[in-house]
């Protein structure tokens, strides 16, 4: 197919780039022939091949500049990228630091951003309601984070443990009428149980076994979920499932009991509930975050560390390396079960059809997006990859195009993730000030 | 003193993958206080040893026993790789460079305390409320790792990525890490490969005093016959498998079979060089 595409690197000249666009361009007159070129009319009920060279040509045009511009910028890009690494000194280090403090700078802001949305936005429901929707995912993007990004495990059935704690919740209320802040520890419990289970055999294994153990478990949940009628349900769901309290007071229209809107002498209104939901997801994004934080800089999440750079370094060094991986592994667990019941209590209904494959996948996609490993980077893809698909509905079906086209940017931007700097656990530069 | 009871024999020791036979009947003493080399043309069998002591291979036939002078004696071709370095204090460095690259020189070596560090960390909840005992043990591993630094010259790059130093830093660097153990055995391979004269000199000294000053035991694998013949005082030879040799540096560079193993092959190539200016 004419000649081979030449990779041009940096420094090409003009005539190297329109060389390389050109033979991209023919390909496209190739491939534009049948595809573009030529169509099918309907003349007198009888199909008529009709050419549109034309629109060939624009399409052939189109393709000749759009790979000269992408060319240019990709080759500005690596350049940068390469000046960047070539600059390695201790020069490198200052800048690193306020980096550092640039990124605390930007969390706390996030932080307070966060607190205060649903009282900027406290007449608009869906903004409260899509922001709690990030948070989900914030939550299970730290949960998975702990997992892939620290410990190096490729979990592909994150949502199992979602399912699990959904539904633990789910039954727990239905059925024997526990609470949400009762249920919350006990299903996250259960899911770590779950996560235990699993990961007992199947951390022993190579990596690849584990991604395809946890494909499978994700699946086997679901289709248990489905087919398992009694006791989930099956495809119908559980509903009805309570909606959490606050310190007892429910948030319903004003009846016998006392609720929150008559005892705090309010005027009911369904947005006290989404705006309660959305502080309490917060409140465990910001438990999850501490407990991650602190444990990263502990000796357990320094092996989680010390296990995804080099294993077998881990085992001469006396690290019982099946141990640390299943610390991570249940804890991931855990947290996806915590946030699980956030869900079930959130949306009071629950079917196997919220617990797909899909929903590992974007969560795998926030904790790769993000930059493996990084806190505010699980925020940030958060954000990226709800808000694409809620700001996209204008294009109607081009949306899912839409959110493709920013996630292979991003990867060709920054193919470590938006925030790929890793923090040291320790420094020596601060240690040495101690007394 | 060499008729005391040896640190570690290795007793009739075979490993066979499938029908290769990498070690074939070895046995050999290491004694405390002493640098115990292994040398032996590639391919000898002697990272195959190494992987047998520490526990990444199981031996197809013998033992390997450590004479703990606390723990008593400790089987080692029976303990899982990290109960080798954790129990037996055993410790090993990798021919191609093992570190955790992403993290700091500094992490490396609090890593490699890990299992103390976790006890006082008591699952992590006295970590996690950032107790005193905590605390102390956690400066106490981070003096352990500077102490270690400073001695190895690597403290100015205590904080950088150990993944972006170069080559002979890095071979430093796992050293410094393994030292971190508290190895009562350290078993390097190859330490000198990829050093430059100088830096081999610098681990010359360094091997001496680590056994002088610290009472350590080392056990080395070294193609560098400039550190082989200088630092150690023992020395095994190996070829396809077999000890070939034994005894003082002095001795093995006069034995015969161990010129031929190593030299042999040079005179086969005169004599295939003179056969081919004869045709």
């Amino acid at each position: 197919m004419g000649e081979p595409v030449v990779q041009v690197l940096g420094g090409a000249t003009l005539a190297d780039r329109s060389k390389d666009a050109l033979a991209v361009a023919f390909v496209a007159l190739l491939l534009g022939i049948p595809m573009v070129g030529l169509t099918t009319v309907d003349q007198g009920g009888t199909l008529q091949v009709a050419t549109r060279w034309p629109i060939l040509a624009a399409f052939v045009l189109a393709v000749f500049a759009g790979r000269l511009v992408l060319r240019y910028l990709a080759d500005r890009l690596g350049e940068r990228r390469v000046r960047r690494e070539r600059s390695l000194t201790s020069s490198d280090q200052r800048r690193t630091a306020g980096g550092r403090r640039m990124i605390v700078r930007v969390g706390w802001l996030a932080f307070i951003g966060a607190l205060l949305l649903p009282i900027a936005f406290s007449d608009n429901r869906y903004v409260v309601d899509t922001a709690t929707t990030v948070l989900i995912y914030v939550m299970l993007g730290w949960g998975l984070n702990v997992v892939v990004g620290l410990a190096g495990l490729l979990d592909l059935g994150h949502v199992a443990f979602y399912a699990v704690g959904a539904y633990a919740y789910a039954l727990l209320s239905t059925q024997f009428g526990w609470g949400f802040w009762v249920a919350l520890p006990v299903a996250g419990l259960i899911a770590a149980g779950f996560g235990l289970i699993i990961g007992w055999p199947s951390l022993r294994l190579r990596g690849d076994y584990l991604a395809i153990v946890t494909l499978g478990f994700g699946e086997i949940i679901r289709v248990i979920l489905i087919n398992w009628t009694e006791f989930s349900g099956g495809p119908n769901g559980i509903t009805s499932i309570p909606r959490p309290t606050f310190f007892g007071l429910p948030f319903k229209p004003p009846s016998d009991e006392p609720t929150f809107a008559s005892f705090f002498g309010l005027e009911f209104s369904p947005v006290h509930r989404i705006v309660f939901l959305y502080y309490v997801i917060l409140v465990l994004c910001v438990l999850t975050n501490v407990f991650v934080t602190r444990l990263r800089r502990l000796p357990v999440g320094r092996a989680w560390e010390a296990v995804r750079e080099d294993e077998i370094a881990c085992k001469a060094l006396g690290i019982n390396v099946t141990n640390v991986k299943l610390s991570a592994f249940v804890l991931g667990a855990m947290l996806g079960g915590v946030a699980g019941v956030f869900f079930a209590a959130r949306q009071g209904f629950i079917s196997p059809e919220s617990f797909t494959f899909n929903e590992s996948a974007i969560i795998l996609a926030i904790v790769v997006l993000g930059g493996m490993g990084s806190q505010l980077g699980v925020v940030l893809a958060s954000l990226v990859l709800v808000l694409l698909p809620e700001l996209g509905r204008d294009f109607a079906e081009y949306r899912m195009l839409l959110f493709g086209t920013a996630m292979i940017l991003i990867m060709i931007w920054k193919p470590g993730g938006i925030l790929s700097k890793r923090e040291p656990t320790l420094r020596h530069a601060r240690e040495e000030g101690r007394p | 003193m060499s008729e005391r009871q040896p640190l570690l024999a290795v007793d009739r020791l075979t490993m066979r993958f499938g029908g290769l036979t990498a070690i074939d009947d070895l046995s050999l003493d290491v004694h405390t206080g002493r640098i115990t080399a292994v040398i032996g043309p590639n391919g000898a069998g002697k990272t195959t040893l190494f992987n047998c002591m520490t526990g990444f291979y199981k031996p197809t036939v013998g033992s390997v026993r450590l004479n703990h002078p606390q723990r008593g004696t400790l089987a080692l071709e029976a303990l899982a790789s990290h109960q080798v370095a954790r129990a037996a204090q055993v410790v090993r460095t990798f021919q191609n460079i093992r570190l955790f690259p992403k993290m700091t020189v500094l992490e490396n070596l609090i890593v490699a305390q890990h299992n103390p560090l976790q006890e006082a960390s008591r699952f992590s909840l006295a970590g996690l409320l950032g107790l005193p005992s905590y605390r102390r043990a956690e400066t106490q591993a981070v003096e352990k790792a500077v102490r270690w630094l400073t001695r190895l010259g690597l403290i100015d790059k205590a904080d950088l990525a150990a993944g972006d130093l170069p080559y002979g830093t890095q071979r430093r660097i796992e050293i410094a890490r393994a030292l971190c153990v508290d190895p009562i055995l350290l078993c390097l391979d190859e330490p000198a490969a990829g050093l430059n004269p100088r830096e081999s000199a610098e681990l010359n000294a360094l091997l001496q005093s680590l056994v002088r000053d610290d009472g350590l035991s080392i056990l080395l694998i070294e193609h560098d016959m400039n550190v082989v013949m200088n630092v150690s005082d023992h020395i095994c030879v190996l070829n396809y498998g077999r000890k070939i040799a034994e005894g003082t540096p002095e001795a093995i560079r006069t034995n015969p079979s161990v010129i031929q193993a190593y030299l042999g092959e040079e005179e086969d190539e005169r004599y295939d060089g003179d056969k081919g200016a004869a045709r």
